[in-house]
This record gives C-alpha cells, sequence and structure tokens, in this order.
C-alpha cells in the first residue's frame, strides 16, 4: 500500500509523517508520534478509548483516517494544559484502572466547551458512547458537574 | 488514625488523567515484530488442513506457526494445546498465528491462511456435557498431566468433580417441614476490560527471557514459562506496567505462551501479541457459565435445616482456572447461612464454549443467583419476610462453612449487622410493591453474599522499602495495579505505622519479577490483606533498623525511641532525635566517618493454616476469612412490555475496617455496576455450532453512562484480628449479589419465578408464556 507524507496539527505543534493511506489517527497518534494517551478498545468505535478532539468536537480516532486530519486542530490528552476536568477527575475518584480516562476525560473537556450550560440529558447524549468498566459513572458526573457548576 | 480510613489520592493519579500512565500496549520499541492469530471459526471440529502458503507471500512475514505440537499447558489439568493441533473445541481457539514486521501485513497473511475444517458434534452446555451419551471434548483427559488435587474422570466431560458432605441429610430433610427445589441456568459471558490483553516476549542471546504483560499474576507467568518449557525461572523476567482493568480476566496465562512461542520462532526477536476487541472476547478466557440445582429444606419457624445443592460448571474447552473455580463454588456453597445438614457436588464441566477465567467473585456472583433466587422462592412458600428469612439463618461466629471451618468473631464478618443496614438505606419496612400507576410499579429486592478466598495454601506476599536520601521511602510490592488502588493502600498502612506523611512515601507501580518481590496473584481481594500484612513486617524491620542507628548515635536505650514525622527521637524529649534523610543512608559523624548504610526494609507473609480439601468430604480450610454483605435493589417495572429501569443498587459490606473511604466506595460502587450489567443484560449467545454471535461492544453492551442506578453503601466494621489493621477483602463484593437482587425484584414485579440471566424483558414474557 502506497505510503503519504502529511503534516497533522497536533497539539498546537506541526508534526511531519508518512502514513499509509489505511492507517487511523489513532494508530499514527500512538505509533508515530509516541503519543498513547488515545488508546484502542474496540478499533470499531464502540467504547470511546480512543477519544481525542478534533476542531473542537470529541473525534473516535480509531474511525479517522490519518489522512483525514490534515487541515485540522487535532488535540489529545497529552495536550491538555492542565484543564479543570482533569483535577475534577482525581477529586471525585472519577477512574480507577485509567485506561478509559484519556478518552474519557477528551469527551466532558469538548462537552464543557461547546455546552458550558449542558443538561442531564446534554450529558448523558455526549457520555454514552465511552465505557468505563471501573467506575459506576456517578464519580464521572459528579467531575463533570462540578466544572459545569463553575463556569 | 491519621492515615487509615482518609480518602488519599491515588498514587498515580495525575498520570492517569494527563495519559502518562502507560499500560503494556503503550510501549514501544524498533524492531517489534507483531503477532496475530487465526482462530477458529466454530465451537467444535476436526482441523483437515491448515495452507499456509499464499500467507507466506505477503512481505514482511517471518514466521508462521501452525499444526506443530508444542506442551500441553493449563493450570490445574495440561490439557490445552498453545495452538490447535488435530481438532478445535471452541469458537475463537488459535489455530495458527503469524509473526510479521508490521500489525497490518501480520493481518493480512493471517487472513491468507485457509484452515480446512471438518465439524464435529458440539456440546453446547454443561448439562449436556454430563449426559452420558455426551460428545467427548477430550478423548484423551486420562492421559493429561494433572495437580493432585484435581480429579478427571476419563472418557466423560467431567474435568473435576468437588465433593461436600457435612452432618446428616436424612435428618435435615426428617427435621424440614418445607421443601424447595429450584434449577438455575447461565451462559459464559465477558470481563470487557477496556485494555484488551496484550503481551510481549523477547529472547536475548544469554538466554534472558523478557516478558512484558498485561496481567494479574506476572510471577505465575513466570513459573508457568519456566515449567511448561523447561526454561530456567530465573532467566524468565516478567514487567507488568499498570494493567487496564482485570476483574479476574488477566489472571490466566496465555498470550505470554503465544508470545514466547513466536519469539523463539524468529530467533529471539521482539514480538507483539495484541488482543483485538472480538478476540478478547472470544479467544482469551471469559466469565464461566452454570447450570444448577438448589434444594432447599426447612422447619415452620423458618431455619434451614438442610441443602442438597448440584453446581455444573461452565468450564468451556479447557479447565485452566475453572477447577478451582468449582472448588471455590463448592466451598461456599450454601451462601452465608448456617445450613448444617448438606450435599454438594460441584462438577467443572468440559464443553464446546470458550474456556473460564476467574471472574470477580470467583464463583460467587454465579452460585448467589440460584441461592438467592432460592431463598426467595423459600420464604414464599414460608410466608415469611425474605429478608427476615436471612436474617435468621444468617452465618455466625460459632457455626461452621460447608468445609467445617469454624468461625470466630475474626474469621467471619457480622452478616445480621448488613442486613440490617439494608433494610434502613433501601427502605425494605415500606414494602417491597410501590404502585405507581396502572402501567408502572416500583419493586425491591434483596440478597446476600459470602465469600472466603481459596488461594494456594503457599501463596506468598513480599515487600520490600528502600530509603531515598532526603528520608523518602520506595515501596515495591509484587501487587499490581489493576485499578483498585491497593498500592496507595499499602502507602497509607506503612504511613500510618511510621507515622510519617504519606506524600513522603513514592511506590512503584510497575512490578517486575527480577527485581519486586513476589505476590502469589493480584486476584481474590487478597491485595490489602496480604499485601499490608507484608507492608507491616517491613515497616518493623526498618524501625528496627532506624532505632539501632539512633540509639548508637544518640547514644540511647533502643527502647526509649520513638518514631514519628519521619523522626527517631527521645520518647521524653523528642527535641533530641535525627531526622530520617540523616540516617536513612547511615548517619555521618562531623569528621566523615560514617556507619550504618542505605536502610532497607523486607517484609514477607505467607497465609497461614490453608489446607486441601477431603476429596471425599470437602473438609478443610480454603481460606483465610469470610466477608458478608446484604444487598438491596430497587427497578421501576414497565407490566406492558416487561422492560425496566434500574432505580436504586444498594450494598452493605462489612469491610472489617474502611482503609480508604472513597476507593472503597468506588470499588463497591463499581462492582454494582459490573453485576448489575452481568445480571442485566451481559451473557454470549451461541448457535448450534457452538459459535458466539455477539463478540462485540455493539451487541455485547456493558452499562454505559446515565443507564446506571443510584448506589446506595454503608459499611459494617468487624475487624478481621490478624487483617492490616483489621480490614477485610472487598474488591469483589459489590457485585456478588446484584444477580440474586435484581432476580428476586424481578421475580416479585413480574410475578413469575426467574431462573436465568441475563434479566432481559424477552426472558420475562418467555417466563409468563410458560407460565399460561
Amino acid at each position: 500500500m502506497q505510503s503519504h507524507t502529511i503534516t497533522l496539527n497536533i497539539n498546537e505543534e506541526s508534526h511531519i509523517v508518512t502514513v499509509r493511506a489505511a492507517d487511523t489517527l489513532l494508530y499514527t497518534l500512538r505509533g508515530k508520534l509516541g503519543l498513547t494517551g488515545a488508546k484502542p478498545g474496540c478499533l470499531n468505535g464502540d467504547c470511546g478509548a480512543c477519544t481525542v478532539n478534533v476542531d473542537g468536537w470529541p473525534m473516535k480516532s480509531c474511525l479517522m483516517l490519518a489522512v483525514e486530519a490534515v487541515g485540522k486542530k487535532v488535540t489529545t490528552i497529552e495536550g491538555l494544559k492542565k484543564a479543570p476536568i482533569q483535577q475534577a477527575f482525581i477529586e471525585n475518584f472519577a477512574f480507577q484502572c485509567g485506561y478509559c480516562t484519556p478518552g474519557f476525560i477528551m469527551n466532558c473537556h469538548s462537552l464543557i466547551e461547546q455546552h458550558p450550560d449542558a443538561d442531564d440529558r446534554t450529558i448523558k447524549e455526549w457520555l454514552e458512547s465511552n465505557i468505563c468498566r471501573c467506575t459506576s459513572y456517578i464519580e464521572i458526573e459528579q467531575a463533570v458537574k462540578s466544572v459545569l457548576k463553575k463556569k | 488514625m491519621e492515615v487509615i480510613g482518609k480518602s488519599v489520592i491515588r498514587k498515580e493519579a495525575v498520570d492517569k488523567v494527563t495519559g502518562r500512565a502507560k499500560y503494556t500496549h503503550d510501549y514501544q520499541k524498533i524492531p517489534l515484530l507483531s503477532g496475530k492469530m487465526v482462530i477458529s471459526p466454530y465451537g467444535h471440529a476436526k482441523i483437515v488442513n491448515i495452507d499456509t502458503s499464499e500467507a507466506w507471500k505477503v512481505p514482511g512475514v517471518r514466521a508462521i506457526l501452525a499444526g506443530k505440537q508444542y506442551p500441553l499447558t493449563g493450570e490445574a489439568i495440561r490439557d490445552r494445546p498453545p495452538i490447535a493441533v488435530d481438532k478445535v473445541r471452541y469458537h475463537g481457539e488459535p489455530v495458527a498465528l503469524v509473526v510479521a514486521d508490521t500489525p497490518a501485513q501480520a493481518k493480512t497473511a493471517a487472513d491468507l491462511i485457509k484452515v480446512q475444517y471438518e465439524l464435529l458434534p458440539v456440546v453446547n452446555s454443561p448439562t449436556q456435557a454430563f449426559q452420558k451419551d455426551a460428545p467427548l471434548v477430550h478423548e484423551r483427559l486420562g492421559e493429561y498431566k494433572k495437580e493432585a488435587d484435581s480429579h478427571p474422570v476419563p472418557d466423560t466431560n467431567i474435568a473435576t468433580l468437588i465433593k461436600i458432605r457435612k452432618g446428616n441429610i436424612e435428618k435435615g430433610w426428617a427435621e424440614s417441614d418445607t421443601v424447595v427445589e429450584a434449577s438455575f441456568s447461565f451462559a459464559p459471558s465477558d470481563h470487557v476490560a477496556l485494555e484488551t490483553r496484550c503481551a510481549t516476549a523477547e529472547i536475548l542471546p544469554d538466554g534472558n527471557i523478557i516478558i512484558m504483560t498485561s496481567s494479574q499474576a506476572p510471577f505465575m507467568v513466570k513459573r508457568l514459562i519456566a515449567d511448561y518449557f523447561g526454561e530456567d525461572m530465573g532467566k524468565i523476567i516478567v514487567r507488568t506496567p499498570l494493567v487496564g482493568g482485570a476483574y479476574g480476566g488477566k489472571a490466566p496465562v496465555q498470550l505470554e505462551v503465544l508470545a514466547y512461542l513466536a519469539s523463539k520462532e524468529v530467533g529471539g526477536k521482539p514480538v507483539k501479541i495484541l488482543n483485538t476487541r472480538e478476540e478478547d472476547i472470544l479467544t482469551s478466557p471469559c466469565h464461566i457459565g452454570l447450570d444448577a440445582t438448589v434444594k432447599f429444606g426447612a422447619n415452620r419457624s423458618g431455619k434451614i435445616t438442610v441443602a442438597e445443592i448440584l453446581y455444573l460448571w461452565d468450564g468451556g474447552a479447557y479447565s485452566d482456572k475453572a477447577i478451582d473455580l468449582t472448588r471455590s463454588g463448592a466451598t461456599d456453597c450454601t451462601g452465608p447461612y448456617n445450613i448444617e445438614n448438606l450435599w454438594c457436588n460441584s462438577y467443572c464441566m468440559y464443553t464446546n464454549h470458550p474456556y473460564a477465567a476467574p471472574f470477580r467473585g470467583f464463583s460467587h456472583s454465579e452460585l448467589s443467583f440460584a441461592i438467592e433466587r432460592t431463598m426467595d422462592l423459600l420464604a414464599q412458600k414460608l410466608n415469611i419476610d425474605p429478608l427476615e428469612l436471612r436474617y435468621i439463618n444468617a452465618i455466625m461466629p460459632g457455626n461452621t462453612t460447608p468445609t467445617r471451618v469454624r468461625l470466630n468473631k475474626s474469621n467471619v464478618g457480622n452478616l445480621q449487622k448488613c442486613i440490617e443496614k439494608v433494610r434502613g438505606l433501601i427502605k425494605w419496612d415500606e414494602g417491597p410493591v410501590t404502585v405507581l400507576n396502572d402501567r408502572f410499579i416500583r419493586v425491591k429486592g434483596v440478597s446476600c453474599s459470602w465469600k472466603t478466598s481459596t488461594i494456594d495454601t503457599d501463596a506468598p506476599s513480599g515487600v520490600i522499602l528502600t530509603f531515598n536520601r532526603d528520608g523518602s521511602i520506595n515501596l515495591m510490592s509484587g501487587v499490581v495495579e489493576i485499578g483498585t488502588g491497593t498500592k496507595t493502600i499499602l502507602a497509607q498502612i506503612l504511613a500510618e505505622r511510621l507515622k510519617m506523611d504519606v506524600n513522603k512515601i513514592h511506590v512503584r507501580m510497575e512490578v517486575d519479577t527480577q527485581t519486586t518481590p513476589e505476590h502469589w496473584k493480584t486476584v481474590a481481594s487478597r491485595g490489602t490483606f496480604m499485601g499490608g500484612r507484608a507492608v507491616l513486617k517491613a515497616a518493623e524491620d526498618v524501625i528496627h533498623q532506624l532505632k539501632e542507628l539512633a540509639a548508637c548515635v544518640l547514644r540511647s536505650p533502643k527502647e526509649d525511641l520513638e518514631i514519628a514525622n519521619s523522626r527517631v527521637f527521645l520518647r521524653d524529649d523528642p527535641a533530641i532525635g535525627l531526622h530520617f534523610k540523616e540516617i536513612g543512608y547511615g548517619y555521618k559523624y562531623p569528621n566523615g566517618n560514617t556507619v550504618g548504610g542505605q536502610i532497607i526494609g523486607r517484609g514477607s507473609y505467607i497465609l497461614r493454616h490453608l489446607t486441601p480439601l477431603d476429596p471425599e468430604t470437602g473438609a478443610g480450610k480454603p481460606g483465610p476469612e469470610w466477608t458478608v454483605a446484604a444487598y438491596g435493589v430497587e427497578i421501576e417495572f414497565d407490566k406492558r412490555d416487561f422492560t425496566y429501569r434500574l432505580v436504586k443498587a444498594a450494598t452493605v459490606v462489612d469491610i472489617g475496617r474502611v482503609m480508604n473511604e472513597k476507593a472503597a466506595i468506588g470499588q463497591v460502587m463499581g462492582a454494582m455496576s459490573m453485576g448489575l450489567a452481568f445480571a442485566g443484560r451481559e451473557t454470549f449467545y451461541f448457535d448450534e455450532l457452538g459459535r458466539v454471535l455477539n463478540p462485540q461492544l455493539r451487541t455485547y453492551r456493558p452499562l454505559r453512562y446515565g443507564e446506571n442506578p443510584e448506589y446506595l453503601v454503608g459499611f459494617v466494621e468487624t475487624p478481621q484480628i490478624d487483617g492490616p489493621y483489621g480490614a477485610r477483602g472487598v474488591g469483589e463484593h459489590g457485585l456478588m449479589g446484584m444477580p440474586g437482587a435484581l432476580g428476586n425484584a424481578l421475580s416479585t414485579a413480574a410475578g413469575v419465578s426467574l431462573h436465568n440471566l441475563p434479566l432481559i424483558p424477552e426472558l420475562i414474557w418467555k417466563a409468563k408464556e410458560a407460565n399460561k
């Protein structure tokens, strides 16, 4: 399969990478850039562990090709700079094994940016796309709401 | 208590919210070859031919492992070829393994391998496996190497039988006035840890075998690879970084063996095998299924006088950990009730299903569903309040367990207290049913559970403490951080014992079997107990060394010294003393002379007085203590279409002592969440060929955000005297009562006795139709 050299904007830095046309954004972030915060969980869009932020919106990076990200602004968990949701996850014990956490945080972070006044229904609509197997979700709910409240 | 009980933030918290926390698959190097399995599409079939010729043509392919006999593997019985030869016994079984330079090449090649199968009759349930004319899953069962306490029956599908005989059955039946008997059944399901299993292996020229794996049992990987393949144990170095969820599913050893064989095949180069989600569900071991028949006799006042119990566990195609699960199910077969006359046969059955791993609760959530549903049927027949029936029969100090361990006020928690507390939490006295309108009702169900941890009688746990020059301490334990926060609890125990700031204790998260002392396996809610005891012993060692040195420097008897706030000082004059940083690396006199050296503390712990079970009666001591719990679930039920919404779920567990409040509540709530998913929706759907029809997270659906109920958690604290600060295990217990409590609530709501899992509307509809 043919390779392409592309420029990606990741965490406000330009990166030149060579990828196969079939390489997903997830594979590229992890394998070519060492950004292993986004996790593979199903490679099928079901679990949300690979969620990153593309142009302000949450995106499952296993469902997006690296070549599709050209010209877009990609933010991964490594690109968050002390976002309030990170501290809220710590204070509310909103993770245990931590594997789903980067994806959940990226989704929550995008939600808070897009809908600072999100109601229960909106929060559910957004967060039901990710799976956490350790917590009861109550902790995550508390973390998100604690940040929304401060906004 | 200064540190114990406090909601100390877990030590790896910042790494986990910044994406820096590393799991096995996050470690990359060049070169790192990629292994890709070809898996069986059928439950039971003869392998007629494997054609790898097209696959070899794919660029980058370095090896293809197929059709070759390797030593058989398996923990209790060596019954499993790492890669199938001659025949496949479950859907998902590896039949070939391709090793290539990149994952894409390996996948391309694996897809080109053509395997020709000839279908064999499928054993699709443990009950079918138990029939005399059932097809055999293992024709050569009698020839396998096995552990002494595995009891396979050749020419059958019985991998083992554990018998429990206590008291006098005839007497028990004679004393009973009311009898209930019921059967229950559910298929295997999955753990769904978000991190799929992953292992890498590399064999260095000097013979060292370096394995990295997402495992709860790195020390078992080392032991088994040495044992299976005749390697030097000391040359096997197993590394386990953070693990992304496990729940028992990462206790078995599987991918590590494949990675080792793959690396060997390519001259020792490093090879990684990462399960896809589908492989993680199908190929790697699953959550055990069960067919159970329970018969209870009770007198008029509700006292249970006798029980006869038959468990047929769905061990799947290979016995591996299912033998232990079968034993564990037998040891606590009655649930947390005092039944003096008891007969139980617990069989591990071979079927053509994916084979079983431990699952959070280790047989107890499964058997609890059967026992707790039977308890409600008994209550109904006796016309006694279900919670009252449980209270009357609750296990207590002075009673004996099914394996005849005499209970005392330390080795069992206080179940009656748990029941009383849950009664208040779920407002049981308001009554089990509230009618909202013509269509909707709110219904409550209750249950109880207990559990001891049936682990090896010689299972060890060790801890090493080293000092830094600033007086802070490094803590190294073989406990794997699988998400339970146990390593942080261990730091709290150390801080409490040394009366020091927990922030000055640095915990090493990774386990490395060469330099980390062994903790047998991070399973069975035993990390805090065993690791904690080892920490306490290591703390004693450190205290001894600190005082010894300080006594010399301070020219004082050792007995006059105290330790607190990172200092050793005179009890009667605390101003005179030395900071840890002055003696942690030896004491340096003003002229440069130095005495002592780096202080290194060591502690190890091994469970005491455990024995194997007697093969005829089951008598023996399987575990150190019994944690007990009581549960309630409230649902809103739609009488029109039998759908329901989870409203509340409650657990009260006798935890001995709360070590970290928020972490403990989190463990219990998380376990309830998993238990409700197991009870209410998760199962493998098999077709007639033994194929799992739903090996993806869109067809196999764990609970998602917003589908959860409100959670209520209560603790009772009856100290386990030999536990660290009285603590008992708590990682599993929130889960164990959920299937029973949900089943009881729904049976009441629907007015029909439910005997299967998962408890989906279609099941309720079928049960009602069958009752018409």
